[in-house]
């Protein structure tokens, strides 16, 4: 393992993080809610009466947030690499396997760690092992 | 407008802004942190620990409160088990995230942002999520 000092922005990096939760906080003290974006989003795939709008508002303002950034200051780079073929698996991949492990980075990676569930310590775990040897096998055994 | 749509519109663009400001909305720099074999961008562990020394304050009142604080009932997660169902999906998860370096936040500020990749990988994990939703919903044959 080699430290890439020149990517690694600490100061940004715990700002966000901060707003992040900053986020997590909000929603669950006013809105009473998890801030876990896979199941807000999937929530309106099986739509039930009067628990539509509050996804929707949350959804949009996560959309609007880079509109707004890029009236104040330019957008940071958001670089994909995948192809085309590459992100359609991916996103189905993320899709189902969110809903069937109820949550993903946001739900159980900071929401379910700051609530100290065993589950969601458990999930960050799982996800962040298959994530890093994905990687490990994408870019140094196939070499893509 | 009742307040608790107002505040989720709010909280959604703090969540994205967030996003944007820690690099995280960065597929690459995700990559950059689930590449431990490469040059490692320890970044997205700052991200986390900023976000859950937060949150740890604010679950903690949280569960001792049955309502929120705009009146709606606190639904905070009873399950404390581990199942399959969990580790399985965790696991398919992280692949997912792995090869695009996308998860579902990041997707959505990336989509607002206009990349026509994004727009690629929402649709499809909207269709995964569609296809969740219907496999549940099937009865048993």
């Amino acid at each position: 393992m080699k430290f890439d000092m020149l990517a690694f922005t600490p100061w940004s990096a715990l700002a966000g993080g901060i707003l992040i939760g900053l986020a997590a906080a909000m929603f669950i003290l006013l809105n009473g809610r998890i801030a876990g974006i896979s199941g807000i989003l999937g929530g309106l795939l099986a739509p039930v009466k009067g628990d539509i709008a509050w996804r929707l508002a949350f959804l949009g303002g996560m959309v609007i947030a880079p509109v707004l950034w890029r009236i104040a200051a330019s957008l940071p780079t958001l670089e994909i690499t995948a192809s085309y073929p590459m992100l359609v698996i991916a996103g189905l991949l993320v899709g189902i396997s969110t809903r069937y492990g109820s949550g993903c980075t946001s739900g159980h990676g900071v929401c379910g760690i700051s609530r100290l569930s065993p589950r969601s310590l458990a999930a960050t775990a799982a996800f962040m092992t298959s994530g890093f040897l994905t990687v490990f096998v994408i870019r140094h055994v196939l070499g893509v | 407008m009742p307040k608790h749509y107002v505040s989720a519109l709010f909280t959604g663009l703090i969540f994205g802004l967030g996003l944007l400001l820690s690099g995280m909305a960065n597929p690459a720099k995700v990559l950059g942190f689930l590449d431990l074999a490469g040059n490692w961008d320890p970044s997205l562990l700052l991200v986390m620990g900023g976000a859950i020394a937060i949150g740890l304050v604010a679950f903690s009142i949280a569960g001792r409160r049955s309502h929120s604080l705009l009146g709606q009932a606190m639904r905070l997660p009873l399950k404390r088990e581990l199942d399959q169902r969990l580790i399985l999906g965790s696991l398919g998860f992280g692949v997912g995230w792995g090869i695009a370096g996308l998860c579902p936040g990041p997707a959505l500020v990336a989509l607002g942002a206009g990349a026509p990749k994004a727009i690629v990988f929402v649709a499809a994990m909207l269709t995964g999520m569609a296809l969740f939703e219907w496999f549940e919903r099937k009865p048993a044959a």
